[in-house]
């Protein structure tokens, strides 16, 4: 997917006045917010488990070469076949060649943000395959020809009565206007897809070193449905997402959906393990697994391995009032939101997504509910300071901070303009305010700014009280 | 294959470069291998099957209980008739020994695209999410727990274990290993992808029926 | 406040930047306080600015080189108390990690670091404040400024005091805990984004009916009170210290001056 995270401010603006979005983002709010909260609540040891989880995450990137190789070798004497790609570009490679040689026509896929990361679809649907996203949400969008905007809620940003007209435009008429004539359409024509899949693709949200599984976690059925009817089952996943055994999963299945959905489990918890057995009468042939690092193991190295930790749940956006306020396209890649400011910038590059670490508050909000308890904002602001290190910083931005650093360092400069600053605002305030200022346009576009009272607190204070 | 070595060797090459070491040794390898976690588990006090049936229904599953493994057949024939279905159902070969109505048409192969019910045996519940735990094989096929509109699951009063780590334990103990798909079934199919409204009946079963034996 | 017989904590009082421009009664309200709660208060000429802009904007030797000024002007009191979270947590949490390699000052910035406080939270958490003889009338809802509340875990301490506060009635809004979209330099550089959910605070705000919105951060507070003026909203501003030093008898932020001032 071509990355558009320079155009952030413009896609940012343009979402705000976008009304079908602001409606869909507005329904989405409350409901994932609320629903995790209750979860938490509801589970007493939950922020122990995050503590665990936490802790767990970091052994396992510690000791990550064992803990892949050992699950490698797990996946090969279960019989199925583990595939490493150093970037998205060897992943294609991986995933057409094992397309190509079944002679694959139809490729079914539950949702996978790792093949979104590397641009899967594109590259076999321009080898003349057929490729259907089988998520309802992925399938909406695919419709739409958009990417997601969301990592858990693909379609989040679409409201009823778009995926009334997409249906109606891709399936014909009637047009169906309640959602569970919608989602039955779905059904209708996905399940025709599934049994006609020749290839089955799949993420995996844990990769299992003590038994060579991948485990993927769904509501809908999709992933298993994909995964089970096609011949060849491919694994997508990133490398940081294996662990030592099921019961370290398990640690994480407890905070995954109440984090993502806010549900205590998601309705299916497949783990997969190995094509189908000699006796079996269904399942795939082949069982294929695509390690894909594409920029991780650098992470591994430096300030944002704790980055890696992240078990994709959503929780972060569902929480940022900036993502509220934009929703996920403005981002302009796979990965929106805060883990997606961090991400982005990390594997393509610190000057293609500039404005995604700054374009955020630093209220925290995301961290606080992160179930592996990432420091986003930490995070973020550690990109700020490689973009000024690197010079990467708007020029005027550099200078701005540079004056400030030479007067903030005199106090007596300091407070000289602070004082200058305080009678000027105060003397061209009316009735309390200031509603233009021009070099403050940023300020005074939106609100008014309050007027001072005239003289600092540090000049009051000394007159009164005569202190030093 | 040589290009796909070197992307392998180069990733752990690269990840060991990020944690400034070479590869770990036996020693260290050996206790990583040893390594048993033990982590949180949330506290239960309440009777197993009673949590099992109030978490699975929390999720419009339904449940019923029979005395016994003979009286499964009249209870899915009950629940046939009751929702209108055909007289036709996939039954995992782990319950072809049980006495099928004549009237019932059965089969033990995968489901196709048109079946309507089906019937299988659970290895396990867990009653810490009120979840079924099917293990696939010959006996109980995958197909069967996604595409039937209607999926009547078997289950052993006394096969629900507390928390996932026992049904692990369940895993670990068969002779024959991993089974290719464990599904972990906590209810029946759904989606919130269009505005967020529950939806039941997404790709897999629109319901989900657990006959508790025992 | 009962007063303290023997001679309490030797304060040094952090003037925030924008209440020393903007707000100059926050900083008198703090002293009140403090005093009333038996404290020696002290406001240090020599300060200026806790560093955070430049920490924020990524500029960390900017950063550092306001906070050693600030080390060095308040390392030698018992407490340096401010009314603010978000440069309180600035100090408290953000100084040792900007020192966390430097031999010379990292001890200097962890022996502020915890004797470092957020005002609210000094009064309630070290000092023991549980009453306030105030007197404001009306009804009030307060907005959890969130440096203060995810970085210092001030959430209780401003709720309790002001419920002890004679007249008032406090009100609580829907996603009190939500930034107001101030988030220092971001409100500028990304006004849209800003006003929207400045837009969603002022809601729910409004939604309450409360007639004043308090609060621990004098830059959400102007954000939310410059945006009530734009829309001609006559719900009033304080900082949550006004109140409770019943100092809140003027006009609040870019509220119009009486006449007799």
């Amino acid at each position: 997917m071509e990355i558009r995270s320079k155009e952030f401010k413009e896609r940012a603006v343009f979402a705000i006045h976008d009304a079908s979005l602001q409606q869909a983002l507005g329904k989405a709010r409350g409901g994932f917010v609320g629903k995790r909260a209750q979860q938490a609540a509801e589970l007493p040891e939950f922020e122990q488990l995050r503590e665990e989880a936490k802790n767990t995450k970091n052994h396992i990137l510690d000791n990550l070469d064992h803990y892949l190789e050992r699950y490698e070798a797990a996946v090969t004497a279960a019989g199925g076949h583990v595939h490493w790609a150093r970037d998205a570009k060897e992943a294609r490679k991986i995933i057409l060649d094992i397309c190509k040689r079944v002679d694959a026509k139809t490729v079914t896929k539950g949702k996978s943000m790792v093949s979104e990361e590397i641009g899967l679809n594109e590259a076999l649907i321009e080898h003349g395959m057929e490729v259907v996203e089988t998520d309802l949400g992925e399938y909406i969008i695919q419709l739409a020809h958009e990417p997601p905007s969301h990592i858990i809620a693909p379609a989040v940003h679409k409201t009823k009565d778009q995926v009334s007209d997409l249906f109606e435009a891709a399936h014909g008429g009637p047009r169906k206007t309640e959602v569970a004539d919608l989602v039955n359409e779905a059904r209708r024509v996905l399940r025709d897809k599934y049994f006609r899949a020749d290839v089955g693709i799949t993420g995996g949200n844990f990769l299992v070193a003590e038994t060579g599984s991948s485990i993927i976690v769904t509501n809908e059925g999709n992933g298993d449905l994909t995964q089970t009817l096609a011949k060849v089952h491919i694994v997508t996943s990133g490398i940081e997402r294996v662990v030592p055994t099921l019961d370290d999963a398990t640690l994480f299945l407890r905070l995954l959906a109440r984090s993502a959905t806010g549900q205590e489990t998601e309705t299916y918890t497949t783990i997969s393990t190995g094509p189908r057995r000699a006796d079996d009468i269904d399942g795939p042939e082949e069982y294929h697994v695509v390690l894909v690092d594409n920029g991780r193991s650098k992470m591994l190295g430096g300030r944002f391995k704790d980055m890696l930790r992240c078990i994709r749940c959503g929780a972060c956006m569902n929480h940022c009032p900036v993502y509220g306020a934009v929703g996920g396209h403005a981002y302009g890649w796979v990965y929106p939101g805060p883990m997606g400011s961090v991400l982005t910038p990390l594997i393509k590059g610190l000057d293609n997504a500039y404005d995604l670490p700054n374009a955020c508050t630093l209220n925290g909000r995301c961290a606080s509910v992160c179930p592996v308890k990432i420091p986003l904002p930490d995070l973020l602001r550690e990109l700020r300071h490689m973009q000024h290190q690197q010079d990467i910083t708007p020029a005027m931005q550099r200078r701005a901070l540079k004056v400030w650093r030479y007067i903030a360092t005199r106090p007596k400069l300091y407070h000289a303009l602070e004082q200058v600053g305080a009678r000027f605002l105060s003397a061209i305030a009316k009735d309390g305010s200031i509603r233009r200022l021009p070099l403050a346009s940023g300020w005074t576009d939106v609100r008014d700014l309050p007027a001072p009272a005239g003289r600092t607190f540090l000049e009051l204070w000394q007159g009164k009280r005569g202190q030093k | 294959m040589s290009a796909a070595m070197n992307a392998r060797d180069a990733i752990l090459g690269s990840v060991r470069n990020a944690l400034r070491r070479g590869p770990l040794d036996d020693a260290r390898r050996a206790e990583l291998d040893a390594r048993r976690p033990r982590h949180t588990r949330p506290a239960q006090d309440e009777d197993l099957v009673a949590r099992f049936v109030r978490k699975f229904e929390s999720r419009a599953g339904t449940t019923q209980r029979v005395a016994s493994r003979a009286d499964v057949p009249a209870a899915v024939e009950a629940y046939r008739t009751a929702m209108g279905l055909p007289a036709r159902a996939v039954v995992g070969a782990a319950l072809q020994d049980l006495s099928w109505p004549a009237g019932l048409e059965v089969h033990h192969g995968a489901a196709g695209i048109s079946e309507t019910m089906s019937v299988s045996q659970a290895l396990a519940g867990i009653a810490e999410p009120g979840s079924l735990m099917m293990a696939s094989g010959p006996a109980s096929p995958i197909t069967h727990n996604f595409v039937p509109d209607d999926h009547v699951v078997v289950l052993d009063a006394g096969a629900i274990v507390g928390h996932f780590e026992e049904a692990w334990e369940i895993l670990r103990a068969r002779p024959e290993g991993m089974p290719r798909a464990t599904n972990i079934i906590s209810g029946p199919s759904r989606t919130a992808d269009v505005e967020q409204t529950i939806q039941l009946g997404a790709h897999g079963p629109r319901r989900v029926h657990v006959i508790l034996v025992g | 406040m009962t007063e303290t017989p023997i001679r309490g904590p030797r304060v040094g009082l952090f003037a925030t930047c924008l209440m020393n421009v903007f707000r100059p009664n926050v900083g008198f309200s703090a002293a009140k306080l403090l005093e009333d709660a038996g404290c020696t208060v002290e406001v240090p000429a020599n300060q200026t600015c806790c560093g955070q802009p430049g920490y924020n904007s990524g500029d960390y030797e900017a950063a550092r080189a306001l906070a050693r000024q600030v080390i060095e002007t308040f390392e030698n009191y018992d407490y340096i108390v401010g009314p603010s979270g978000s440069c309180m947590a600035t100090i408290r949490h953000d100084y040792p990690v900007l020192f966390q390699d430097d031999p010379v000052w990292l001890p200097r910035a962890q022996a502020l670091s915890v004797k470092s406080w957020e005002l609210l939270s000094f009064l309630a958490d070290v000092l023991g404040a549980t009453t306030s003889d105030a007197h404001y009338d009306g009804t009030v809802t307060y907005h959890d400024s969130c440096s203060g509340l995810r970085g210092l875990g001030i959430k209780g301490q401003p709720r309790t005091l002001l419920g002890e506060v004679d007249g008032l009635k406090l009100k609580e809004m829907e996603d009190s805990e939500v930034c107001c979209g101030f988030g220092g330099t971001f409100c500028i550089k990304y006004p849209e984004i800003s006003e929207k959910m400045v837009e969603d605070k002022v809601r729910n705000i409004l939604a309450t009916g409360a007639d004043t919105v308090v609060g621990g951060d004098l830059g959400c507070l102007m954000n939310i009170a410059g945006r009530l003026k734009r829309i001609n909203a006559p719900v009033k501003v304080f900082h949550t210290a006004e109140v409770l030093a019943g100092l809140a008898d003027g006009p609040g932020l870019a509220g119009a001056a009486k006449e007799s001032d």
